[in-house]
Formats: C-alpha cells, sequence, structure tokens
C-alpha cells in the first residue's frame, strides 16, 4: 500500500485510540507492512476533540506524524468541525451520520455514512461503536484485508469480549458493503432513479 | 548468558515506546524499580507495575525523584536489577545521584524521555534538549554512557543494550528517548528469551578474607558483592580507596577518578554504536539521533534526488561521542549538518570532534514537534554549496 495517513477522531469516551490502533495492528502485524500511531496528549485527550494518527505503508515510516491525511474517520460534530479543514483534496470522510451534519465540504470528497452507535446499541452495548466504525472502515477504504483487521480486533479488545466485538465489526463491515452497493445503484443513468419510487 | 524467560514476552506486539522501554527492562532481568510520575514518562513504570507482580519483583512509587534514583541504588546492592524512569524536571532532580552511581559504581539505568524544557516546559511535547545535561549534569569529572532509539523497536532493545552496558562498566546508563518515541506506536517484536544476550552482574568468586570491594586487579572494573553475601564491605560517595573507605588525599583522588573515567574513556569504541550509510565519497554527512534521526532520513532522501551526494551518521550511543569517527570522516567531506530538537548540542561535539576540518551547520529547533524534512534538506542543499 503507498504511504497512507488516517485521522480517527471523536470524544473522550468512544474508542477512539482502540480504534486506530487495531487498524495499525491489522496493517503492521497481520499483514506484516508498517505501521505508526501518534495520539494527541493533553487536556485534548481528556475530554472534548480526541484524536489518533495512523500511518500505513509499505515502507518504513520515517516522518512520524500525519501531514494531511488521506482518510478522516469522524465520530463526532467536533471532529469533523476540527479535522475536515486538513483532508487531502480528493480524500475519503467516514462519519458517524447520527452524530456529524456536514456543512462546508469542498468538491471531490468521498463521504461515507454509518450510524454506528445506533448498530452498536442494536448489539446491546454501545461501546463497541468504534469496532462497527472499524468494519464499516475496511467495507469502505477496502485497505486492509477483512480477516486481518478482525484479528486485530480479538487481539486487542478485552478479554471476554471478543465475541461481541467481532459481532460489531462484521456488522460496521456488512453495512459498508450495502453502502457502496446502493452508492453504486446511485450512480447509474439519471433517468433511470427519476423514474422510480419516490426517495 | 541469556535472558530469563520469566520476564520476556516473546512475541510480535504493537506497542508504544514506553511499554517497549518496560519490556526490555524486564527482558533485561531489571526486578526493581522506582519512579515519581511525569509526563510523558510514566507509562513505563505502569507497564513495569502491572507486570512485575506475574514477573516477580517490585515497583515502588516514591515521595521524589531523588528518591526514587537513590532507592535504585539500594536495590543494586541487594541484588536486584534496578532502573528510575523520568522527564526533564525529574532528572534535574536526579543528578546528584547520577553522580552518586558513578562514584560507587552501581549498575543501574536511568530513562529520559525528553519533553521541551527548561523548567516544566512542554510536558506533552517531544524534545532532545537535556543531551548535555546526561553528559555533564551531575558535578565533577565522571564518563557517562548514553543510548537513542529512534523507534519503539529500538526502545526495547537499547534498554536491554543499556543494562548489559551498565553491568559491563559498572556505571549508570541513561536511555535518552523523547515523547515523539516514547508515546509512537509501532510493530515492536521481542524475541525468545534464549537469544536475548544478558551481560551478567560482575560478583566475585574471591573468598570474603581476600576480597576488597574496589580493587581492581588490573582490571579497570572491580568486582561487586551483594548484601547478604557474607562479605563486609562499605560504599560511599566520598573518595574511597580499595577497600571502600573514604580517602581524603589528591593521591586516593587522581587513581580513582582516573580509573573510573578511563574505564569508559579506552572502551569508546567498542561502546559506539552507530548506524552509518552511504559515507564514502559523500560531499555532506547528516548527523543525527533519536526520532531526529527519521525525519532526517528522509531529508537525505531528497537531497539525493536532487543530485547532493549525503551520507548518514546515526548515533544510537550518543555518549561516549564517537570523536574518531568524526574527526576521519571530517577529513573526506565539506560539511556536517546536524538537526536536534534543542538549540545546537550535540552540534558542538560535531564542531569539537571535526577540528575544524569540515564546516558544522547546526539545525537546531526548540522541540514540541519534530523538524520538517524541508527544514533539515535546506541545511544540507546549503551547506552542500
Amino acid at each position: 500500500m503507498p504511504l497512507t495517513e488516517i485521522r480517527v477522531a471523536g470524544f473522550g469516551g468512544q474508542g477512539v485510540i482502540l480504534a486506530a490502533m487495531i487498524i495499525g495492528k491489522a496493517a503492521s502485524i497481520f499483514e506484516n507492512g508498517y505501521a505508526t500511531l501518534t495520539q494527541a496528549f493533553g487536556p485534548e485527550a481528556r475530554g472534548s476533540a480526541c484524536s489518533a494518527q495512523v500511518i500505513l505503508s509499505d515502507e518504513p515510516i520515517l516522518y512520524p506524524y500525519i501531514t494531511q491525511p488521506d482518510i478522516l474517520i469522524a465520530m463526532s460534530q467536533d471532529a469533523y468541525n476540527r479535522f475536515m479543514p486538513e483532508l487531502k483534496p480528493g480524500g475519503t470522510l467516514l462519519i458517524e451520520e447520527d452524530l456529524v451534519r456536514i456543512h462546508d465540504l469542498p468538491n471531490g470528497i468521498r463521504i461515507h455514512g454509518v450510524p454506528a452507535t445506533r448498530l452498536a446499541e442494536e448489539l446491546g452495548r454501545r461501546l463497541v461503536l468504534n469496532i462497527v466504525m472499524v468494519g464499516f472502515f475496511a467495507a469502505v477504504t477496502k485497505l486492509l484485508q477483512p480477516e486481518s483487521l478482525r484479528k486485530a480486533v480479538a487481539d486487542s479488545v478485552p478479554a471476554g469480549t471478543e465475541a461481541l466485538n467481532l459481532r460489531a465489526f462484521d456488522k460496521g463491515f456488512e453495512y459498508g458493503l450495502m453502502e457502496l452497493k446502493s452508492e453504486s445503484a446511485e450512480s447509474q443513468p439519471v433517468d433511470k432513479w427519476i423514474e422510480g419510487l419516490p426517495h | 548468558m541469556t535472558a530469563d524467560p520469566k520476564g520476556v514476552l516473546t512475541g510480535i506486539h504493537f506497542l508504544d515506546g514506553d511499554f517497549a522501554c518496560a519490556e526490555g527492562c524486564l527482558a533485561a532481568g531489571a526486578r526493581f524499580a522506582a519512579g515519581y510520575p511525569i509526563t510523558p514518562s510514566t507509562e513505563v513504570v505502569e507497564r513495569f507495575a502491572q507486570r512485575i507482580p506475574l514477573v516477580g519483583g517490585t515497583f515502588i512509587q516514591m515521595e521524589d525523584e531523588l528518591a526514587a534514583s537513590i532507592a535504585i541504588q539500594g536495590a543494586v546492592w541487594a541484588g536486584a536489577k534496578a532502573f528510575t524512569v523520568t522527564s526533564g524536571p525529574g532528572f534535574s532532580l536526579m543528578m546528584e545521584h547520577i553522580g552518586y552511581a558513578a562514584m560507587t559504581e552501581t549498575p543501574c539505568v536511568f530513562v529520559n524521555v525528553q519533553r521541551g524544557g527548561p523548567s516544566t516546559g512542554l510536558p506533552t511535547l517531544p524534545a532532545q534538549a537535556d543531551m548535555m545535561q546526561a553528559r555533564w549534569g551531575s558535578h565533577g569529572d565522571y564518563e557517562i554512557i548514553a543510548l537513542s532509539p529512534s523507534s519503539p523497536q529500538e526502545c526495547f532493545d537499547l534498554t536491554i543494550r543499556a543494562f548489559n552496558l551498565s553491568e559491563q562498566y559498572r556505571t549508570p546508563v541513561l536511555l535518552m528517548m523523547d515523547e515523539c518515541v516514547g508515546h509512537m506506536t509501532e510493530k515492536v517484536v521481542i524475541p525468545p528469551a534464549e537469544e536475548i544476550e544478558i551481560y551478567p552482574r560482575r560478583l566475585t568468586n574471591k573468598p570474603p578474607e581476600a576480597f576488597q570491594p574496589y580493587e581492581t586487579d588490573g582490571d579497570l572494573v572491580p568486582e561487586m558483592v551483594h548484601a547478604g553475601m557474607g562479605y563486609r564491605f562499605h560504599i560511599t560517595g566520598l573518595t574511597h580507596d580499595e577497600r571502600g573507605y573514604p580517602a581524603m588525599s589528591p593521591v586516593a583522588q587522581d587513581k580513582l577518578i582516573r580509573r573510573i573515567t578511563a574505564k569508559i574513556r579506552n572502551a569508546a569504541e567498542r561502546i559506539s554504536m552507530r548506524e552509518e550509510e552511504g559515507i564514502d565519497g559523500a560531499e555532506v554527512v547528516v548527523v543525527s539521533y533519536g526520532i531526529t534521526a527519521r525525519v532526517a532520513q528522509r531529508s537525505i532522501e531528497l537531497a539525493r534526488r536532487k543530485g547532493v551526494r549525503v551520507g548518514k551518521l546515526r548515533l544510537l550511543t550518543v555518549w561516549p561521542f564517537p570523536d574518531w569517527r568524526v574527526r576521519e570522516i571530517a577529513k573526506q567531506v565539506k560539511a556536517f549538518v546536524v538537526p536536534e530538537l534543542n538549540m545546537g548540542q550535540i552540534a558542538r561535539e560535531v564542531e569539537r570532534a571535526s577540528c575544524g576540518a569540515a564546516r558544522t551547520v547546526p539545525v537546531p529547533h526548540a522541540g514540541g514537534t519534530v523538524h520538517r524534512p524541508e527544514q533539515i534538506l535546506e541545511a544540507i542543499l546549503e551547506a552542500a554549496k
């Protein structure tokens, strides 16, 4: 994979750092590539906006910080407001669609939304929303093998919660696949959907 | 000998530099740590404190850094391998006891995860501004060993190296990390215990009646005993004779200080670890260490694309400084470029060691983040002119 910069951002308690850890672990341990994770320390890590940066590459990573992320995973409005401006032109934006309202979006950004918190609640634990998000990330970005990410999930979550977290991953993954399908349906010729049912 | 498997978490991990350092301590056989919490170093002892009950050992959170840095030395004389961890402000407080360890020849490891200073400075952000403090911070004449890792993997590897050097030369060894490396998470491979070389403590075989704690038999490093082994011995920070008793004379001072400096100076080439690449035929050589070496590597690649012949000299061992190597290279190149997260500390060493044969171009940075690769590139291009 060419050098890919990812920022995962949300608010404290959403499991932002763990989500980034899982992505980095999948890339560096289970796909034998390179990953460097850094995170903001200080007051911002304990309250409102919390963010982690992970860089993936086939080659050793030299510069430790992200400069212009290719992918932004925004799990809160704050995270979107704060980090959206730095997203690379033509980059990919993943959002928790119930928590983020899109505004001032430049052209050419690919957006994918998932109601991660709601899907996690359907599984009985809101806490696993970050893992839903990782599953969704796997499906829509196709950057890493879903199997490596599943291994990284099982390897990173507290003992005894593996099954629940893997269900959360699968739920996010399936949602991502469906979203991709409906997206490709939307890109059909325009007249086709104008004739279709009200939307 | 090789590592005790109890402390070795063999496998492939995704760890930050602080955790990797803690695992390095455990793998090296450290079974005692004392510390006082300070960002960005606390995670090292947090991890150690969590793991040590499973391995068998002790962590004590002391009342301050003075206490921590002397508690570890008590533990060493009682038979443990021991270390403490801190950052700038705490490192300042530990200076007295780094000198004590040098004077009493107590093998132990001090980890400094450097942050921006002076004073409380930038607790959560990186710097490399304690490099001269590492060399000269304690009063009096002594030599020191200091290592500087560039990645979490090296935090593990060089921690083990730090313990081994401390045992081999009976000296405090400083592991000079920085906030960026400490809080950066990457793949860390921990080998099986039988692949980890451990330098054993230099315990004496002599019977108690023939043993003198600071007698060296022509070698420069004396043998040790532990409390409880049945030997009488005395340890003091005062100038002492072979028996370990205070000896207030210029003769005793001369003998002792010459020996404890010579044991490091004479072994400097063996202690020094460097990564060198592209130096033959280079016009400019970049000298760097720690996190800055990674950024510098990027700048070197950019400069090569512009046709500049650039070499790399990365210092894994910063102290003792490789004077001899810098002097050799100085005869072949136009200039050295020395990026570091301080206002120019190791740059002075490069300038001193090159004896005027090549120019030194410092690339100072006050810390808080790392250089931009373009900053170092500019200096390389300027130096190549």
